[in-house]
């Protein structure tokens, strides 16, 4: 029999762990070599990374950067590594980085789009890292510092570079006293950017926002009376109507009382990254609040709402982006009224957006539904509405969930913005590298601009990428 | 149950009414949940709910704030009726405060946050007054230390008593605990009911589903006992528990204090 009383009289203290269980040898034996059937893996796996790089090599090392042709470049690495021998001909970047970048846009005018670019991460910013001034200052000093310097590069007129460096100069000393006010550049920064790019009066874009101004001050005007539903869409309509049909009007009488703005640029002049980003971050900023709306629209208690929201979700996922494009190149200008002359990168940013919004909105639907039914209740329960529990309680913890899959359908996006080249638009991928290896000069390459053109999407993607995991380490609260 | 004596002085039972149901029927598709309610409420006064689960006794104070709609019937809350006005029901929810099996607090705002959120909000209390009202509320549930921690960090003892003073800092003349300790370690369970007794002691008007027999018979001036969706037998907790009438209770009661 054993005695069934035992007391402890004195508790152990913790002790170090033997050898095996630290240190080099404990991971290499744990990840690389645990069991024979694992050591051969790893073997086997050693050999293929050997002959990959082995049989890339040569091709990297021997690159060329320096010639006129593509037959120059062939013997320039004969020449120096022995005849068969390959190399890599970079010497076509170097002579056409620049269609890559720009299309066609006018050579004398690339500081605008390089402007407009380094300001998108001014505006980016208060949204990407709200309220923390450090990050926000690092981010609008590396700003500054680029456009210092690439707008030199550019050759910009001596305006433009003084004005944006005070321009971010200034944003620079705002977020020192107010951070959260950096918000307001973020808000007009659409229709600089578009001032930027494409030109034209000055009054283009400040009537184009005066819309979002009459959009506002209508819901402010009605909200009181209406209730915020009935308001914001009077709001919508009444912006609509000032965007069809005074805009034009307003713009031009204003435009022939006081002159004054950039040369004109057309869309068919924009073309490769300049294109992409300017289609991507367009999407990208106008998707993500269109799926929320639809997302809840799916959910709602509103039959009619919820029809709608449905209908237009499953019909534009289930048809392939290139109909969508297609329909934006040939099939809106039979739609719309005769004379209008609806931009083609302006349609394809609207079906682009549409298409992104109908994913997001049942990546952000999946958020939803993971979110426990208490917490609806807990809003419910004190007296919060609608619209304050969704956007206080729902969503900031339904989006935190969706952070990944939200973020894959971004890059998703971006990556989808090379399918322009199939309405005639000239996309970094297929449309620039296909001009570029027209020209005899440069006749048969191929590695070259793909490798090129992926290494800058892969660099966008991951930065998104690492972003999202950033963003979710910091909006973790639940310690699970 | 509380180690100090319960002060019955300050809970008085006033002759207003607080909640006024009748007639009230609600149905879960065919499923009759609730069968002709009838009940009144005075201010002050503490009644615990008790039934077999699946009795109705949550649905029946989720109508009182409307998180369930009833079907036929009437449900009158401090005077206001409960319809498909939703003034009326965001009016109401805002008198009474709620406390749930599960807490659900909201795990993405601290402790403070989660108590200011509804009063400048909904009650547009400045955001400094909003924090020392929490402040207040969270000394007196015994967690100001608490107060920047996020609601995964505490006990499943500290996040009820958070949501206690969640649920206080809207000011509410009533509260509905719908289960208040069934989710916790037995613990936990004490220090949750020792704030329920404080706040019956200051002579807040509460209903409280639970099986806490022993919070009952200390704090409850009235227990309901209900089962199939039907009031089956009430009375004041000491002859409920002495001398239950109905054979139903009889047999409740035997099994929750038989061991």
């Amino acid at each position: 029999m054993a005695n069934a009383s035992y007391v402890r009289d004195q508790m152990l203290p913790p002790q170090a762990p033997p050898v095996s269980e630290a240190g080099v040898v404990k991971w290499l034996r744990e990840n690389l070599f645990s069991g024979w059937f694992n050591t051969i893996l790893t073997l086997v796996g050693v050999v293929v990374i050997y002959w990959l790089v082995v049989s890339a090599l040569p091709w990297w090392l021997n690159s060329v950067w320096n010639a006129e042709s593509l037959s120059q470049c062939r013997e320039i690495v004969a020449a120096t590594a022995g005849e068969g021998a390959t190399g890599a001909c970079w010497a076509m970047i170097r002579e056409r980085w620049h269609q890559f970048i720009f299309g066609f846009y006018p050579p004398e005018l690339w500081w605008r789009p390089v402007m407009a670019f380094g300001l998108l991460f001014a505006a980016m910013a208060p949204v990407l890292f709200a309220g923390q001034k450090k990050n926000l200052t690092l981010i609008l000093g590396a700003v500054g510092l680029f456009l210092l310097v690439t707008l030199g590069l550019a050759g910009a007129p001596m305006g433009g570079w003084i004005a944006s460096l005070v321009l971010v100069g200034g944003l620079i000393a705002l977020v020192q006293v107010m951070p959260g006010r950096l918000l307001w550049f973020t808000a007009i920064y659409p229709a600089l950017c578009f001032w930027l790019l494409w030109g034209g009066s000055v009054w283009t874009p400040i009537v184009a926002m005066l819309g979002f101004v009459v959009m506002g001050g209508a819901y402010l005007a009605l909200v009181g009376r209406l209730g915020p539903t009935a308001s914001a869409l009077i709001g919508v309509f009444l912006a609509v109507f000032w965007w069809l049909f005074l805009d034009i009007p307003i713009t031009t009488a204003l435009a022939s009382m006081i002159g004054g703005g950039l040369d004109q640029v057309d869309s068919d002049q924009f073309g490769g990254f300049l294109l992409a980003i300017t289609i991507g971050v367009t999407a990208i900023t106008f998707s993500l609040p269109i799926g929320i709306l639809l997302a809840l629209g799916r959910q709602s208690d509103m039959l009619i709402v919820k029809t709608l929201c449905v209908g237009f979700i499953e019909f534009i996922r289930g048809v392939p982006l290139i109909t969508l494009l297609f329909t934006a190149s040939l099939l809106l200008q039979y739609f719309l009224p005769p004379g209008t002359n609806f931009d083609i990168i302006l349609r394809v940013i609207i079906l682009v957006t549409l298409f992104a919004a109908a994913y997001l909105a049942e990546v952000i639907r999946g958020g939803l539904a993971a979110l426990p039914r208490g917490q609806y209740e807990a809003a419910d329960a004190l007296g919060l509405d609608y619209w304050r529990a969704q956007r206080l309680i729902i969503l900031p913890q339904a989006l935190k969930i969706s952070i990944p899959a939200i973020v894959s359908t971004f890059i998703g996006l971006f990556k989808d913005t090379t399918l322009v080249a199939f309405v005639g638009l000239m996309d970094p991928l297929k449309g620039v590298t296909q001009i570029v290896r027209a020209d005899i000069d440069w006749k048969g390459i191929y590695w070259e601009p793909y490798i090129f053109v992926g290494a800058i999407f892969f660099v966008i993607c991951f930065g998104m990428s690492r972003y999202s995991m950033y963003l979710e380490r910091k909006l973790k609260t639940d310690h699970r | 149950m509380s180690e100090h004596a319960i002060d019955r002085s300050k809970m008085k039972v006033s002759d207003e009414v607080a909640i006024q149901i009748s007639a009230m029927n609600k149905w879960y598709g065919t499923f009759h949940v609730l069968r002709d309610i009838n009940m009144t409420v005075q201010r002050g006064e503490r009644i615990v709910i008790c039934g077999p689960s699946g009795s109705g006794k949550s649905t029946l104070i989720r109508c009182i704030n409307r998180l369930e709609e009833h079907q036929q019937g009437q449900i009158v809350v401090d005077g206001t009726e409960l319809t498909n006005d939703l003034k009326n029901i965001d009016k109401v929810r805002s008198e009474v405060g709620m406390v749930f099996q599960h807490f659900n607090l909201f795990p993405h705002l601290t402790i403070l946050e989660n108590c200011t959120l509804a009063p400048i909000w909904v009650r547009k209390v400045p955001k400094k007054e909003a924090e020392e009202t929490a402040m207040h509320f969270l000394r007196k549930v015994k967690i100001p230390e608490q107060a920047n921690k996020y609601p995964g960090q505490l006990s499943g003892g500290q996040q009820q008593r958070v949501a206690i003073a969640r649920s206080l800092c809207m000011r509410p003349r009533i509260m509905l605990f719908d289960e208040p300790t069934s989710a916790l370690d037995p613990e936990m369970i004490k220090e949750v009911l020792d704030t329920m007794i404080e706040l019956a002691e200051e002579g807040m008007t509460m209903l409280c589903v639970t099986h806490e027999m022993g919070f009952a018979q200390a704090v409850a001036n009235r227990v309901i006992f209900m089962d199939q969706g039907q009031i089956v037998e009430q009375n004041e907790p000491k002859e409920f528990f002495n001398n239950p009438k109905s054979e139903r209770t009889k047999l409740f009661l035997s099994q929750i204090l038989g061991h």
